[in-house]
């Protein structure tokens, strides 16, 4: 019987095949560019402590990348016996890591690194390995099914493709910071100071444009050609897909919702989020690091926009779309998207915590308040229930927005903020600030202690 | 005479270009003023301003996408009829038979870039500092652009009327249904109630308002058309004049002090 869910065909052996031929030619004008620099290195002693020539490791790393190609684009070989195919147990041992407990620590710590060895990673070589490395690793990974079916889907191209962008811009950034903060440090000219005549717009710019807009046009149409535009069933309001997802840029949002309500991550977040971008230059006083890349002189904001946009956007929106399957549930890169797939869910609120766990009784009811309250003003009995039932999540919440800035004056970094600032800038920054950190808060949250909600008013649709 | 100086030198030639062409710096100057699509730009500008590693052209390619996406759309109004009859059976001839189908690719396909390229000139203009003083109102205006584009791109995202399109726009759109005090599902909106009749009703809100209907159907279609076709278009156009306007009056491309 024919495997209906094949994770090799001839066809895609062969694609594999041209992939690894671009991979080789890639790396083949690599080689010839170190080849060309003449520079050398020392081998281990274990091999005898000779100079070697840069380029050849290059060199091999590229004719094992020829022959790979070689091989796939030859081949004979019943698809089902061909052996270049991702193990399972690699494919268990990355699919054990699918949580996003995980994702989302590996996308932090992923960009912190990134800033602490910055000056290693702008490194030419450095980048290029890495670079080498996702590319292989994605190649690879194409030998499965599953990781065929979501990475191929021709809306989710664009976002794989902003994965490598994203990541070579800010490796460009980065590039141009360390070389800026080394020179500034030095003492000598930042590189936008130099070679910063007065040219005419007329040639230099509107060729460059011209050249611009039509490498452009032929991306656009190649995409075109190569992509068909996905049109799936007629729309039907009685079958509700499973997963629904929003378009691929709000589903940083809509994972949102997994921590948050509705009111909150769908409307008072995404205000947030945007009302925050516009006050950005109303609140950074800081007035080096304009006009030329550092990062030395705004490490803070940079640092801050770059966790705004890093891992709460940009690796948000990837989780959404390779890693979050039927019914929301999270699955690895390579796991059939099994709709029967179960994950347990007992959430539990903080007033429940406190009365039921804590306190060891019921949550407080009508019978608990005063009777005069009832006996005069029956409006209030519900309201004032409700206050006493959420009155430790609502204080929480008033002291993380409201007191926590004052405490982090503390802090000595955010006491210069203070003085610069002025209260209401202050007050604006900080709750800004605490308003980002209240994703991963209630991430960590409900990972460590299964926490639903902090204030729980379903009454109200009024829950946080 | 070559032919090029023959046309160089007709009056129809030098009614449309009213210089001779820009080999010299005198002329090169002078295009720059006289052509109304050039004077967008200045007649010089420092090196590093047009420099890729410094700009990225992110700015550029966005609207050059914003350029690509208006004129194919055109081409796919002329075809597309947003009804609940046509609107699938359209898109589905785009694919099959209409010659230039590949339009709705290239227009889904620059949608999907275009968003991509805003968030890399946002990234980049962040990155060089070039939202503070004297830029910071041109950056209020970026944001607000960057909104628009996301809404073009929802907005669009409905017309194909497949499943694909009715659901995410469902998905996206109840969000508005928490809207505080004006989503009937939201914080508030039970305080808004005038002697017992709530003003807020799933016939009254803000999704409502969104959707023209309670649920994604064809008065949706209608609104999402025409905000997707004219609406948020005309108002892009405008902040992009307003934005590119100020560009030049913030003193060009920010530069080091
Ligand atoms: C439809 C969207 C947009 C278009 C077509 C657009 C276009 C441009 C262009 C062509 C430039 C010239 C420099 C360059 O290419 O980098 C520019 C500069 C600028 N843009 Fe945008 N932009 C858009 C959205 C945004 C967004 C989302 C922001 C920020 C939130 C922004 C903020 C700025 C600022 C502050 C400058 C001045 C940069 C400098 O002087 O270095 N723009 N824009």
């Amino acid at each position: 019987m024919v495997n209906p869910h094949p994770d090799l065909t001839t066809s895609v052996i062969h694609g594999l095949g041209w992939a690894y031929l671009a991979l080789f030619l890639m790396n083949l004008v690599w080689t010839i560019r170190v080849y060309r620099g003449h520079t050398e290195f020392r081998s281990p002693e274990l091999f005898g402590g000779m100079m070697i020539p840069s380029a050849t490791p290059w060199a091999v790393y590229s004719i094992i990348l020829f022959l790979l190609s070689l091989v796939h684009l030859i081949t004979n070989a019943a698809p089902d016996t061909f052996m270049l195919v991702m193990p399972e147990f690699a494919k268990n041992f990355i699919d054990g890591f699918a949580d996003p407990t995980i994702f989302f620590a590996l996308s932090v710590g992923l960009m912190a690194a990134v800033i602490y060895f910055r000056e290693t990673l702008v490194k030419p070589t450095v980048a290029w390995t890495i670079l080498n490395m996702m590319l292989l690793f994605t190649t690879f990974s194409l030998t499965d099914y599953d990781f065929r079916q979501i990475v191929g889907k021709p809306d989710n191209v664009p976002i794989v493709s902003m994965l490598y962008i994203v990541a070579f811009f800010t490796w460009l950034y980065f590039s141009r910071a360390v070389e800026n903060d080394k020179r500034k440090a030095e003492g000598r000219p930042l590189f936008e100071q130099e070679k910063n005549e007065k040219i005419l717009v007329w040639p230099d710019l509107v060729y460059t444009e011209l050249i611009c807009m039509i490498a452009l046009t032929v991306i656009l149409v190649v995409w075109g050609v190569v992509l068909q535009a996905p049109l799936e069933e007629p729309a039907s309001a009685a079958k509700t897909p499973n997963p629904s997802k929003a378009p691929w840029y709000f589903l940083g949002l809509q994972e949102m919702l997994v921590y948050y309500d509705p009111w909150l991550a769908g409307v008072v977040f995404p205000s947030v989020i945007l009302g925050g971008l516009m006050a950005i230059p109303y609140i950074d006083f800081n007035k080096l690091g304009n006009g030329y890349y550092t990062f030395k002189d705004r490490a803070f904001s940079v640092s801050v926009f770059m966790f705004g946009f890093l891992p709460l956007w940009v690796a948000m929106i990837i989780l959404g779309t390779f890693l979050r399957g039927p019914n929301w549930n999270f699955f690895g890169i390579y796991e059939f998207w099994d709709v029967h797939k179960l994950e347990v869910l007992n959430n539990v609120n903080l007033s429940e915590y406190f009365w039921i766990k804590f306190l060891n009784r019921g949550l407080p009811t009508a019978a608990d308040i005063p009777n005069f309250i009832s006996a005069n003003v029956p409006a209030l009995v519900t309201p004032v229930v409700i206050l006493l039932r959420e009155w430790l999540g609502i204080l929480l919440t008033l002291l993380y927005l409201g007191v926590a800035p004052m405490v982090m004056v503390y802090i000595p970094k955010f006491k210069e903020f203070f003085f610069r600032m002025g209260f209401v800038r202050y007050m604006v920054f900080t709750n800004l600030l605490l308003m980002m950190l209240a994703l991963p808060l209630k991430m960590v949250l409900r990972w460590s202690i299964s926490l639903k909600y902090i204030v729980a008013i379903p009454e109200w649709f009024f829950n946080i | 005479m070559s032919v090029g100086e023959y046309i160089r030198d007709s009056q129809l030639w030098k009614s449309v270009f009213r210089h001779p062409a820009p080999y010299d710096r005198r002329n090169r100057v002078v295009v720059m003023l006289t052509n109304f699509f050039l004077h967008l730009h200045p007649v010089s500008i420092k090196q590093q301003g047009i420099a890729l590693s410094y700009t990225w052209c992110m700015g550029g390619v966005t609207f050059f996408l914003f350029l690509v996406e208006t004129l194919t759309g055109v081409l796919l109004m002329f075809y597309y009829r947003p009804t609940l009859e046509w609107a699938y059976n359209d898109i589905l001839a785009l694919r099959d038979v209409t010659t230039l189908g590949i339009m709705r690719e290239i227009h889904r396909w620059g949608a999907h870039a275009m968003v991509i390229t805003v968030w890399l000139h946002m990234y980049r203009v962040f990155l060089t500092g070039s939202y503070k003083p004297p830029r910071e109102f041109n950056w209020v205006i970026g944001v607000l652009l960057l909104v628009l584009t996301l809404l073009l791109s929802f907005t669009g995202y409905l017309l194909p009327w497949d499943q694909l399109a009715i659901w995410a726009i469902t998905v996206g759109s109840n969000m508005a249904r928490a809207t505080p005090f004006l989503g009937y599902e939201g914080p508030g909106a039970q305080l808004l109630n005038i002697g017992g009749y709530d003003l807020i009703t799933n016939a009254s809100d803000a999704r409502f308002l969104l959707l023209g209907s309670r649920f994604v159907g064809e008065a949706t279609l209608n609104r999402f058309y025409i905000l997707h076709c004219v609406a948020i278009p005309l108002v892009v156009a405008l902040l992009i004049a307003i934005h590119f306007w100020r560009v030049r009056k913030d003193g060009g491309i920010s530069q080091p002090l």
